[in-house]
């Protein structure tokens, strides 16, 4: 198994995990993080899977590059509206039963 | 050949974030005469783009020079140049919309014309992006700019949608992305065209597995039942036209990227697969419009509507592969159903800022005061139920066409008992408004330009019936078939 390759797995594993978080945790706080945590997994699949024979491909880093930033900008998004939910409600979770109106 | 500076293929990128960035910088508020000055330009250079496509061969272009794969590429058939003028069309009407709908200094409509700006950039660039990295950027624009949007309006359940609808889309992106990663350690590229002849129905697992992974993040962020959950309190808490834009054009960009993805790089995997987004479409016609019909309010009920409406899209999947005219159908009606949602909406939005409600039960009475909005809301209706000699019957017989011809009775029976369902809840709201009013309820005076749009768009739904065939011919002219 080559370097890469752990990487990529290890990546698939915290992907797995973090979309698990952005399902299942109530705290948006926490979910947000998930999602970080998320998005990282995908970038290093991404850097991984890349480094074959043993030359690294400058592609992938120019789209991770530009991954971080989407994921920057998703997050500082969540956070400005968790913000706003907070001074509202006082609460870092969604309000129930809105869902099918 | 189309290198040249007037090509419109990235004007139609190009200008929205230009008026975006500067209604931005003017401040709250401004920007909407520049965004209308705009928009006309983006429809013209749409449907110039639509008959150099219509005329000639597909378009194709490197950004900045730079080819692939470090560039971006660019390429246009008759499918994108197809949504592209649907985009446009939409947009214009929802534009004049806006600006009578927002009056000066409020507070829903701080935000809208940048937000607005950015999601058209977004969108078009997604249907113009050849690459499957750069579509995935083209979504996330789209994804977070429709987010803001649904949040401008300020209210608990507006940030509270917002939210909702925020880690829905990023999930589904995300999802994307890691599909993305494993398309890009498979084969070494991005590009659709690089990848067409690269996939077989011999692929190695992790390509399969990249494959359901993309689709599975499109379909949550289309909505498709049982992913519909983040749907209705979006698009039915944001102000009228934000729902306009998402209805009808948001969902459409991830279904044409499906569309896209199913007929181009990844065929070969699809073709085993075709009857699951079917299923899952028949399950949204009828679960979207029994919660139509069951809606207090009437944005709510118009937001499930779409629900609804999104499973026909998914109808033509197993029809797909012999001919064209199972993708005709669901063009035509991704088309039909963006200019009647749109009207609908923009109707839902002139009605509620008259009876300063927004419940179905407040209607009573409103159809002798405000005769355009309800036809127009009427007309749209016409149109979601597929009656003649509106966009949508063309749309729903092409369809039926498609599964008699291939022996699939049970999706051309979908069809027709959808457009049953779409009948019960348009003439809901129908009924209730001939109704007489219970007692004299004051109407709010609202701008003439809310009902005339509105009537605008939705008779250029039904009017499309008539000019179909042009459509048609532009969707095979691309070689997108």
């Amino acid at each position: 198994m080559s370097g890469g390759m752990i990487y990529a797995i290890a990546g698939a594993i915290l992907f797995a995990m973090g979309a698990t978080g952005v399902v299942l945790l109530a705290d948006l706080l926490r979910r947000t993080l998930a999602f970080n945590l998320m998005g990282s997994g995908a970038f290093l699949v991404l850097v991984g899977l890349a480094q074959r024979g043993g030359q690294p491909d400058p592609v992938p880093h120019a789209m991770v590059l530009t991954g971080i930033v989407v994921a920057v900008a998703a997050t500082a998004l969540a956070l400005a509206l968790l913000r706003k939910l907070h001074a509202l409600t006082g609460r870092t979770q969604l309000p129930e039963g809105d869902v099918d109106d | 050949m189309t290198e040249t500076v007037i090509a419109p293929m990235p004007w139609l990128v190009m200008l929205p974030l230009a008026w975006a960035t500067l209604a931005f910088v003017l401040g709250p508020g401004r920007g909407a005469r520049l965004a209308l000055v705009a928009l006309v330009a983006q429809l013209v250079l749409a449907l110039w783009l639509a008959a150099q496509v219509s005329a000639g061969a597909p378009q194709h272009m490197a950004v900045g020079g730079w080819p692939a794969p470090l560039g971006i590429a660019l390429a246009v058939d008759g499918l994108s140049a197809l949504m592209l003028l649907l985009t446009q069309a939409v947009a214009l009407p929802i534009a004049i919309y806006a600006r009578a709908y927002f009056s000066a200094g409020s507070e829903e409509g701080r935000h809208f014309w940048p937000l607005s700006g950015m999601l058209l950039a977004g969108i078009n660039a997604l249907f113009v992006s050849a690459d499957l990295f750069n579509l995935y950027v083209t979504l996330e624009l789209v994804g977070l700019s429709a987010v803001g949007l649904v949040a401008a309006g300020g209210g608990t359940r507006q940030v509270a949608a917002a939210l909702r609808y925020l880690f829905a889309t990023i999930l589904g992106s995300g999802a994307y992305l890691l599909g993305v990663a494993l398309v890009y350690g498979s084969y070494g590229t991005v590009s659709l065209e690089t990848l067409l002849p690269l996939v077989t129905a011999e692929a190695p697992r992790l390509v399969w597995l990249a494959g359901g992974l993309m689709l599975a993040g499109l379909l949550l962020k289309t909505a498709l039942f049982p992913l519909h959950y983040w749907l209705p309190p979006a698009h039915g808490g944001a102000p009228a036209p934000v729902s306009a834009l998402l209805s009808a054009l948001v969902v459409k960009a991830s279904f044409y990227l499906i569309l896209r993805l199913w007929l181009g790089p990844f065929a070969p995997l699809g073709e085993a697969a075709g009857w699951l987004p079917a299923l899952l479409g028949a399950g949204a016609i009828l679960w979207g419009s029994v919660m139509a019909i069951r809606a207090a309010r009437i944005k709510t009920l118009v937001a499930y509507s779409t629900v609804a409406q999104l499973g026909y899209l998914f109808l033509i999947f197993p029809l797909l592969a012999p001919d064209g005219v199972a993708l005709q159908a669901g063009s035509l009606h991704a088309f039909a159903h963006g200019l009647a949602k749109a009207a609908m909406f923009a109707a839902a939005g002139a009605l509620i800022k008259a009876t300063g409600q927004d419940s179905v039960a407040g209607l009573a009475g409103v159809a002798e005061r405000m005769p355009i909005t309800l036809f127009a809301f009427g007309l749209a209706g016409v149109t979601l139920m597929g009656l003649p000699p509106s966009s949508g019957f063309l749309a729903k017989w092409l369809l039926i066409e498609a599964a008699l011809g291939q022996g699939y009775w049970a999706i051309a029976a979908m069809a027709l008992a959808g457009g049953l369902l779409a009948a019960i809840y348009v003439f809901r709201v129908l009924r209730q408004a001939f109704l007489l009013a219970p007692s004299y309820a004051p109407l709010h005076p609202v701008p003439r330009t809310l009902e005339w749009t509105a009537f605008a768009l939705a008779a250029a739904s039904v009017l499309l019936g008539l000019r179909a065939s042009e459509l048609m011919r532009l969707l095979a002219a691309g070689g997108a078939a």
